[in-house]
This record gives structure tokens, sequence and C-alpha cells, in this order.
């Protein structure tokens, strides 16, 4: 008995050891999230392409979409840009929130690179981005029927990722919106 | 003449320490922006709290420390709600809503972080339980050498053979 005891700081060790080991896996920039599971906060701002349009959560239009967090200055944006244009091909609702940056800008760019977005939401201050938890772009947002967020994802959204973490999920919850329509 | 030598070398010096007092503001300058308050009191909650929260970008630094964009949001975001009376629990519970737990440098006791807070005093707990333990049996063999194995009179015969042998086969 006494014996075994000797090996406790040894087994201590070897848990220690494989509670390290095992945690060299995990993305320390993957944060938790605070709001996943609940609704997408109320904003009222300006529409990108149309100054004189407000825009807020009523223009979801119960759909289930995404949300896409993006500027210009965002190096990455321009990597995922092409990705969400043919998910917007393939007939996935997408919003963008343009996220501290210049309306010209903005507009020149979705002008040249195309714009899968339904409409743009113009944050130039990080109002809503506060509000969202964003500190960084791009950020994508999958928002359910009922505008609750269901998933959050912080960084490039490209193929590999949307068959991985958004695929199913979206088409479950867009399968969901049409069961209660029906 | 002699004055002005002895002045020099002064002067020289007092250049010096101006200079290093300048290396040194830089430090102290880098990156608080200019912050206003309408009310001066409020100034040394808005350090304190940016002391404990945590920038999310720039994952091991404080708002205090970090000068990235959204850093520099966050501390806005810290002021305006000062302004609005906000005590300082209800800020960070505003911002943990938000950005999660993470950005607590001092994170709430609950199911995730229990562990981080019993973890020293346990610790420390088990360390003063070795420590007496240890102390203890020493005591006790120093006492009566209670822990000494009781030897036979066969064994001991062996054993002073053993020890022996050696000495007499070497002479």
């Amino acid at each position: 008995m006494n014996r075994l005891t000797l090996f406790v700081p040894f087994a201590l060790c070897l848990a220690l050891g494989a509670f390290l080991f095992f945690s060299l896996g995990k993305n320390p920039l993957d944060l938790p999230s605070a709001l996943v599971g609940e609704p997408f906060p109320e904003f009222a701002l300006e529409e990108l392409h149309e100054p004189e349009r407000q825009v807020s959560t009523d223009d979801f239009d119960g759909q289930v979409l995404l949300v896409n967090v993006w500027a210009t200055w965002c190096f990455a944006c321009r990597i995922e840009h092409p990705w969400l244009n043919s998910l917007a091909e393939q007939g996935v609702a997408i919003v963008g929130l343009n996220y501290k940056d210049h309306r010209k800008l903005a507009q020149d760019w979705l002008g040249e690179r195309g714009d899968p977005y339904q409409f743009s939401i113009f944050d130039p201050r990080g109002v809503l981005g506060i509000d969202l938890g964003v500190y960084g772009a791009p950020e994508t947002y999958l928002v359910d029927a009922e505008g609750i967020i269901r998933h959050r994802r912080v960084g490039v959204v490209d193929e590999r990722v949307w068959n991985e973490e958004f695929r199913d999920l979206y088409q479950q919850l867009v399968d969901d919106a049409n069961a209660k329509t029906e | 003449m002699p004055k002005q030598s002895n002045l020099l070398p002064g002067s020289a010096w007092l250049k010096q320490a101006a200079l290093l007092l300048l290396l040194l503001s830089s430090a102290a300058m880098a990156v608080e922006d200019v912050v206003k308050f309408s009310d001066e009191s409020l100034r040394p909650r808005y350090q304190q709290l940016l002391e404990e929260l945590r920038c999310p970008k720039c994952q091991n630094q404080n708002l205090a420390d970090s000068n990235s964009a959204i850093s520099q949001d966050l501390r806005a975001e810290v002021q305006r709600l000062l302004e609005q009376k906000l005590t300082d629990a209800e800020i960070k519970e505003y911002l943990k809503n938000r950005y999660s737990e993470f950005i607590l440098y001092r994170p709430e006791v609950n199911r995730a972080t229990w562990f981080l807070w019993a973890a020293p005093v346990v610790l420390v707990l088990m360390g003063g339980l070795i420590v007496l333990r240890l102390s203890r049996r020493k005591k006790n063999s120093g006492s009566e050498e209670a822990d000494l194995p009781v030897r036979s009179t066969d064994q001991q015969q062996r054993l002073d053979q053993l020890l022996n042998s050696p000495k007499q086969g070497s002479e």
C-alpha cells in the first residue's frame, strides 16, 4: 500500500503531461462565443449602397441566413470572397456587415469582386460589431429563421470550412423552417 | 574663465538627464490615448477596468496594454459606459455578454473555473500535509530508531561476518 503511494506523483505527472499534450491541438484563437444560442442583437444602421435606407433585424425577413463581417482593409476577406459568391449562387442567403470601413471603398470593392449580399449593413464605427462581440474580420454568423445565432466562425469561410461546420446545420435549419411554414 | 569651465560639465550633465527623462517618458505614454472624462473621479475606475479586461484579439494583453483596433474600440466603449453611470460589475457583465467570459482577466467562479480558483489552496494544503508528515517521521526516527528493522541474531552474526571478512582477507 505504502509502495503504491510512491507512484502518486508519477501518475500526477502523467496526467498533467497528457492534459498539456492534448491541449497542444487546440487553437487558442478559438474563443468561446457568448452569442451562440442568443438572438441576433438589435440594430438600426444604414444600408451600404442606399444611405437613406435604415436596416434592422426585420430585414432578415425570417430567412435562415449568414451574416458575414467584412471590410476592405481585411486581407483574408479577399480570399473568402469568391466562396461567398458561389454560396450566393447556390441560393444561400447572405447579409454583409461592412465593419469599420469607408462607404466608397466598400462599394467599389463589391463592384469589382461581385456582391453576394442580399443587403449590406454599413457599420463604420463598429457599433454592431461590439454588440456581436466581433474582434476581427472576417467573421460569419449563421442565423436561423427565428433570428437566433446558431453558429459563429471567426476567420475565413471557404469550401472546407463550409462543409465541415456549416453545411449540415444550415440544411437542417432550412428544413426546420420549411416544416414550420408548411 | 574659471566660472565658465565650472559651468560646462554641469550643463552637459543636465542635457544628459533631460535626454534620459525624454527616453523614459516615451515608455510611459506608449499606449494610453488621451481620455477626457466629464468627472475626473471616473478615471481610476477606467484604469482599473482596462487592467482587468483582456484584449480579445491579442490574447495575452489587457485593454490598457494593447493598441490593436479592437482594444481602442473597447476602451472607448468602457469610457462610454462609465459616463453612462454603469457600475464596474455592470460594465464587465455587458462585455462578458458580448465577448464571453474570455474577456475577464479575473474569471468568475463557476463550473469551468472553480478548479483554477481552488487549485492554489488545495496545493498549499497538500504541500503542508506532506511537510508535516515528513517532519513527524524524522522526529520519530530520531528519538527511538523505531523504523529500523529488527534483526534476528542469525542475521546479525552473518552481517558481522560479512563486514569483517574482507578486512581479514586483506591482512
